[in-house]
Order: C-alpha cells, then structure tokens, then sequence
C-alpha cells in the first residue's frame, strides 16, 4: 500500500533547514496551478527522500533529502513559496 | 519521565522538559534515540497536553515489532533522559486566544492525540467556544481518555463516540465505519475542523465534510501513516 | 553527536559478511515509493528504447511476453539499509531488448509510468546484469513492487531497478535521474556502499 501523509511532517524537516515553520507557507503548482499550503501536499515518506505532490494533479511540488552532512531541498514544483511574516 | 497506561497498547508519556518554550495544541516533537554506536532512530509524536511550563504529554501507539514505540513503551525507566526537538508544526493547531469560532474535532483512533490537546487548551484557557469531538475507534476498550472525555462533556464539550467493530452493549449506532451522520451538518456558525487519523480514516472524512457543505478552507487534516513504529 | 539513550539498541544491525556494508536483513520485502501507484492497461502499455539519434523502438506487453525470458534469482539491495536475499523473478534480459539496437551511447536514463527516472552507465544494463522483469516469486508482479514491469539490476542499490518502467533513452552525457539529482549517489553501488554524493 502506497498511503501518504500530509505536509505536516514537513515541519521538523523544513525547520531544520529554516528555523521556522514552513508548513503554513503558500504554494502553487507548476503543474496545474492549484494553490496550497505547504501542510496540505501529500507526501510520500516510505521512500529515500521526502516527496511532496500537489493533491490536484499529483505533480511533484518538493522533494527533501537528509544526506549525513546535508539536506537536498528542490522546489521547482511550486512557482513560489510564500512565507507569512509577523 | 513517566508513563501512564491509557489502553492495552496506547500509553501516555509524561516528559519533564527543562526550558520548553511552550507550544500550541496540535503541535508534535520528534523524538530521537540513539544507540551506543551511535545508530539513531527518530519519529514523530503528538502532543496531547496544552502549554504548562516545562510538563508535556506524549501520546505514544505500541507498534508490535517496531523499532522505536517498544522501547519508549516497555524499555524506559522513570528518570532517562530522551532527545526532544519541538515544538514542531503550525499548521494543525487551535489556539483559544485567536479563535472564537466553533471547533469539530474528528479523531481516529490515536489520532485522538493532538486532538485532545486542543480539548486540554479549551479548558485550561476556560474558552467557551463551541466544541465538538467525534472519535472513531474500533472497540470500547480502544477509547483512549476515556474518563477525561465523559468528565469534559458535562463542560460543554459534545463527544460522539463511533465504534467500528464492536459497539458498547445497549448502544443504539451499531458497529461500523464512520459515515456522513455521525458528522453532522454545519449549522449556525460553521466550525473549524480538524480532521486527524489514519490515511483513509482522514481521506473519507475530509471527503464527507465537504460533501455536507463545510468550507473546504477550514478543514485541516493530520494524516499518520504505519511509520515503523 | 548526541547523548546516547540507555538501554536502546534499534534495529538488528549485526555484522554480517554476506551483506553490503551498513545493511540489515529483512525477509519481507517492504513498499518504497515517491509517489502514488501508477496503473498501466496492458493493452496500453509499452516499453521503449530511444537511442541518442532518436530512432524509437517499441515493444507492446504481448511481445515483451514473446520474448525469451529468464529466471534470476538475487539479492536485493535498498538504499534505505535493509537487504532481501535470493528473491526469484522471472522477465527479459536487457541483452535480448537492446542487442540490435544501433548506438554509440555510454548512459542511460531509465523513465517510468508515474514520472520517475533514474541514470546508470550503459554497460551496467548489458552482459546478464539486467532484467526487465514481469513476475515475482512465481506470480505476476504485483502493481507496488512495480507491475507490470519494472527493471531488475540487482548489483546496485534498488532505486535504480526503476519500478513500473516504461522505457529506456540512450545518451551521449549522463542524466542525474530522480534521486541522483537529490544528493544520492549516481551509480550506486552497495559493495562500495555508496549512498550519497561523495561516498
């Protein structure tokens, strides 16, 4: 069975990256144009890295690797992160 | 470090944490073990307490065979020392200074966890905001919190109990998944919800929030998933 | 490195020589994916072979199924530390697939249904190394583990033994595929355990 979760458990990964929680960051698909939170991906965990995907259209939206000394972060499938401040 | 039994395989952990910063209800903290030899296992778990200084409560699910749950379970002793990181996560969360709108909560089994943090908060901030918990699990003695949550319901919080494979004797719902009644329609002021259990548990709750005219927007969802325990 | 946590021991990690370093054991044979589970029609699939020049050659399930095949029976190595050993499958050798095909390419880039790619050198897929594989353990393979076909190169990490493989593109320059460009290793080689760039 290939279940997913949801963008949450991106948040002690991205965290490590950014120091802040980026869960609540806005995306838009490359692929289909579909906004959504970072929360609301479905991610694919069972896997050797982290694969986010637009729930519309199953396009990849971010994947995360967590190499010993390094993390591998591509967003190319969002046009944008928007990050809320204060 | 303590533990509390809250059903044959749900037990809580109750971890004392020296300069916790606080957190909001529904967030979690990745718990890492490392071995002598410097092998290292992490996994995610729910809050389930509210903020209270340096107290937390950890709602932790016995996986037969995993590598993380057993020893957290079953090889602790009181007093060991555990590597937190956390609070973690700003998405599902609820806090009662910002939101005054009703809340329905639905939980699947030990998605009950972040849940009942929010349950915690309301009290503790003595909030009265409208609260509405539906909680799915697959038999009487699988309720975890079973005590706390008929002591809240006399203080405005409204629990329904769904019971999929075996139902309380004189029960009228009998056994079976949870489907668009227990739910309910979003009358008067629409509610937040927080939808939070098993992949398919949330996938067919989320569907049928929707399908009952809730506003796609204000569902928030946690799936968990059959991490290696 | 952080305290150690008494008591805790993980997982079986015991030394043992007949695994690649680093790789534990297992006797059932875990799901990875990246993604949802791509569902082919038999009657549309196809698998293709597309040279550096662009001439395409194609084979439908049907003939995939005409082919000679073999039975190989290996040891499955995953990146994410766990090893299966001598699991049997059935399917076409790449010699038999790519033995007339006219090229001068070093690499190439194995793409999949759903999306996924991956990258290896060219002679990594000849001389018996490399299987497109259609049944597992005696029974059609399953759609998780990669059915209807999936490539089969066992002396690699399992990442690059693509599942629901949908064809083959012979290059002049290598192509990091869907992991090699995320700072996994490029070829991948488990004896050399090599997981991440600069391993």
């Amino acid at each position: 069975m290939t279940d997913y979760l949801d963008g949450n458990v991106l948040a002690g990964p991205l965290r490590e990256v950014f120091g802040v929680d980026l869960t609540t960051a806005g995306t838009r698909c490359v692929g289909c144009g579909q906004a959504a939170h970072v929360a609301e991906l479905r991610v694919f965990t069972d896997a050797p890295g982290i694969v986010a995907r637009c729930s519309g259209c199953d396009n990849v939206i971010m994947r995360l690797v967590r190499t010993p000394d390094a993390a591998w972060l591509d967003l190319r499938g969002t046009t944008a992160l928007r990050v809320p401040l204060g | 470090m303590d533990t509390r039994t809250e059903t044959a395989s749900a037990r809580t952990l109750v971890l004392d944490v020296p300069g916790w910063p606080g957190h909001l209800a529904g967030q979690h903290v990745d718990v890492r073990l490392t071995a002598a030899d410097g092998y290292t296992a992490q996994r995610s778990y729910s809050i389930a307490s509210p903020a209270d200084g340096d107290h937390l409560e950890l709602l932790v699910q016995l996986v037969p065979g995993g590598e993380v749950s057993p020893y957290l379970v079953e090889g602790f002793s009181i007093g060991d020392a555990v590597e937190i990181r956390g609070p973690i996560g700003g998405w599902f969360v609820w806090n009662p200074a910002t939101s005054g709108e009703p809340v329905l909560l639905v939980g699947g089994g030990s998605g009950i966890a972040p849940l009942m943090a929010m349950v915690r908060a309301r009290r503790a901030a003595a909030s009265r905001t409208p609260f509405r918990l539906v909680y799915s699990v697959r038999a009487p003695d699988q309720v975890i919190y079973a005590d706390e949550l008929v002591r809240q319901s006399a203080d405005g919080l409204d629990v329904t109990l769904v019971h999929t494979r075996l139902a309380p004797p004189g029960s009228t719902r009998p056994a079976g998944r949870i489907g668009v009644e227990d739910l309910g329609r979003p009358t008067g002021s629409a509610p937040d919800c927080f939808v939070c259990g098993p992949t398919g548990f949330v996938e067919s709750v989320a569907d049928m929030l929707v399908g009952l005219g809730h506003d796609p927007a204000r569902i928030r969802t946690e799936r968990f998933g059959p991490s290696g325990g | 490195m952080a305290p150690f946590t008494p008591g805790f021991l993980g997982r079986d990690r015991s030394a043992d020589t007949t695994l690649p370093p680093g790789q534990y054991l297992t006797h059932d044979f875990p799901v990875l994916s990246a993604g949802p589970t791509p569902r082919i029609p038999l009657d549309r699939w196809e698998f293709t072979v597309m040279t550096e020049a662009g001439v395409v050659r194609r084979w439908s399930w049907a003939e995939l199924l005409a082919l000679p095949s073999e039975t190989p029976t290996v040891d499955l190595h995953c990146v994410t530390k766990w090893s299966k050993l001598s699991t049997d499958w059935e399917g076409v050798s790449l010699d038999t697939l790519l033995g007339d095909v006219d090229t001068a390419a070093d690499y190439a880039l194995v793409r999949s249904y759903g999306g996924y790619t991956t990258n290896l050198p060219l002679e990594d897929l000849l001389d018996g190394k490399a299987w497109i594989a259609y049944r597992y353990d005696g029974e059609e393979l399953p759609s998780e583990h990669g059915g209807p076909a999936r490539l089969l190169i066992p002396h690699l990490y399992l990442w690059k033994s693509a599942k629901w493989v949908r064809g083959i593109e012979l290059l002049i320059e290598d192509e990091p595929g869907f992991w090699e460009s995320l700072g996994y290793h490029n070829y991948g080689d488990p004896w050399r355990e090599q997981r991440y760039q600069g391993d």
